[in-house]
């Protein structure tokens, strides 16, 4: 009973990490459909952020907390320049976009070895997150149930938004039909940019939660764009519900078959999986039914 | 109200509207007839900014909008109802009435109010999604969601194209009801002769991209401007 309990801890702890790397990409690649290959990096400057933060503020507990908000800004910031610069000019051009992204990525890769250095660097977690709790008696790590709860409030505040904000309202409207949007009075270059940068922002929110796991480096967001585009994609591209239960199903997968085999083969079963899946089923896991067509 | 001036646009290489010269005044009803693919759609999305005009001048009270973007012209007191009864899908009915009562400013509130007494059919739906509607519940949906920004330019494009002939009824009474209260100019385009020159004080016969024929409306003229669309 204790391995399966740890396994679904496991789970849904990789799926929480999972979840958070994708949940801007719901919004930026689900929602507006721009392939955006430096998600990762701006997931990896919200690392860095930590990082720097944690130079300013000595005390580790408060320096997490205070970078989730910064973290948050300089991801989002980050995506904003990176929308009014490149990408506003391609958006019915997604090949490009993937191409010139994926340069973007690079050159943040490089600036990030530039400003602080090729080695990989540490962020100190807070002393309130060491050790481990007991649930259900098994020996929990509070950095795990930190991110957990981070990826809830997380997927909970953006779905609140989308929902219940007129921002979300203007979101969802524009994505389901530009032209109406634009001549229904709601300026769609303003949303546009707000969308990216509400989700290049939770980008930054990951980067961050990500040094709770280890060291960081220039390289960090590679690790975690291929998931996160894989997660969107399962869950039903423009689906924010989704892409939660595709994060979770891939954790939980994922811990699954690491139990009995190792890392490697679980990643490349975890692939098989998804491309069987997706084969069967390309709209993904959820789809929404409609009528008419906008 | 609005001026179109030497107008033409198109797509790509083709030049769909050609030369088209064209007024809505203050207060009043101009209805647009012509054949499939003679251009009315074409000349209706370069109007509201879905296109750039080629050539010539789109002029919304003396001032040329032709470069400004669809929402800036909303603002300036146009608003379109596309052809197709278009709705965001996903959104429910109150959501497409409320994404654009948002952004429309003080009075919102009321002008809602009044679209849905217009339409009283729409009050049980508000919480169904748009998608799910029928047509002619998202035709009213849609001019609903145009009367709440306010405008001073109605842009209809077919509003009645595909419609049940019961809900049909509605929509030209309502249309009807708009233009009797004055205030609101409207821009019609219409399959339906007879009805859209009982709403219209002038009419203009688009084909192949030109204004081929115009005068003042009235139902009597139907046979003339039936053997005009002939030719």
């Amino acid at each position: 009973m204790d391995a399966l309990y740890s396994q679904l801890f496991a789970g849904l702890s990789v799926g929480s990490v999972l979840l958070l790397a994708a949940l801007g990409l719901a919004l930026t690649f689900g929602q507006m459909g721009v392939i955006n290959m430096a998600h990762g990096e701006f997931m990896m400057a919200g690392a860095y952020t930590a990082y720097v933060v944690q130079g300013a503020i000595a005390d580790a507990g408060v320096s997490l907390l205070v970078s989730l908000p910064v973290g948050f800004l300089v991801g989002g910031l980050l995506g904003l320049l990176l929308e009014v610069t490149l990408i506003s000019r391609m958006y019915t051009r997604p090949l490009d976009t993937l191409l010139v992204t994926w340069g973007v990525a690079l050159v943040l890769q490089q600036l990030a070895r530039d400003v602080f250095g090729a080695p990989n660097v540490d962020v100190r977690a807070p002393s309130w997150l060491s050790g481990a709790v007991d649930v259900l008696g098994l020996a929990v790590p509070k950095a795990r149930l930190f991110i957990i709860g981070v990826a809830v409030v997380s997927v909970v505040a953006l779905a609140l938004v989308l929902k219940l904000t007129p921002l979300g309202r203007r979101i969802r409207a524009t994505v389901t039909n530009r032209d109406l949007a634009e001549t229904s009075g709601i300026s769609t270059r303003a949303t546009d940019r707000l969308t990216f940068f509400v989700g290049s922002g939770l980008a930054g929110v990951a980067g961050v939660v990500l040094t709770l796991l280890g060291s960081i480096g220039p390289t960090l967001g590679r690790n975690y764009i291929v998931d996160a585009f894989l997660v969107v994609v399962a869950g039903g591209i423009g689906q924010l519900r989704g892409a939660v239960i595709a994060a979770f199903a891939l954790g939980l997968l994922q811990a699954g078959i690491e139990y009995t085999t190792t890392a490697s083969i679980a990643k490349v079963l975890v692939f098989v999986v998804i491309v069987a899946f997706l084969q069967a089923r390309p709209q993904g896991l959820v789809q929404v039914r409609t009528r008419s067509l906008a | 109200m609005l001026q179109l001036s030497h107008l033409s646009a198109g797509y790509g290489r083709t030049t769909v509207v050609h030369d088209v010269d064209l007024q809505v005044p203050d207060d009043s009803v101009v209805a647009v007839l012509g054949h499939n693919g003679a251009g009315k759609t074409t000349l209706l999305r370069t109007v509201v900014g879905l296109l750039r005009p080629r050539t010539g001048a789109v002029l919304l009270d003396g001032e040329d909008v032709g470069r400004l973007r669809p929402s800036a012209r909303v603002r300036r007191g146009l608003a379109y109802v596309p052809q197709g009864q278009q709705a965001f899908g996903q959104l429910t009915a109150r959501e497409n009435l409320q994404v654009v009562a948002d952004g429309a400013g003080s009075g919102a509130a009321t002008r809602t109010a009044e679209a849905l007494d217009l339409f009283p059919a729409l009050r049980g739906l508000l919480g169904r999604r748009a998608g799910l509607l029928s047509g002619g519940q998202r035709q009213q949906l849609a001019i609903a969601r145009a009367l709440i920004t306010g405008p001073r330019l109605l842009i209809l494009d077919e509003p009645t194209e595909g419609i049940q002939p019961s809900v049909v009824a509605e929509i030209e009474e309502a249309i009807l009801t708009l233009t009797d209260a004055g205030g609101l100019s409207v821009l019609l385009v219409e399959q339906h002769v007879g009805f859209a020159l009982a709403a219209a004080e002038r009419y203009a016969v688009m084909e192949s991209g030109r204004v081929v024929d115009s005068g003042t409306g009235g139902v009597e003229r139907e046979g003339l401007v039936r053997a005009a669309m002939a030719l």
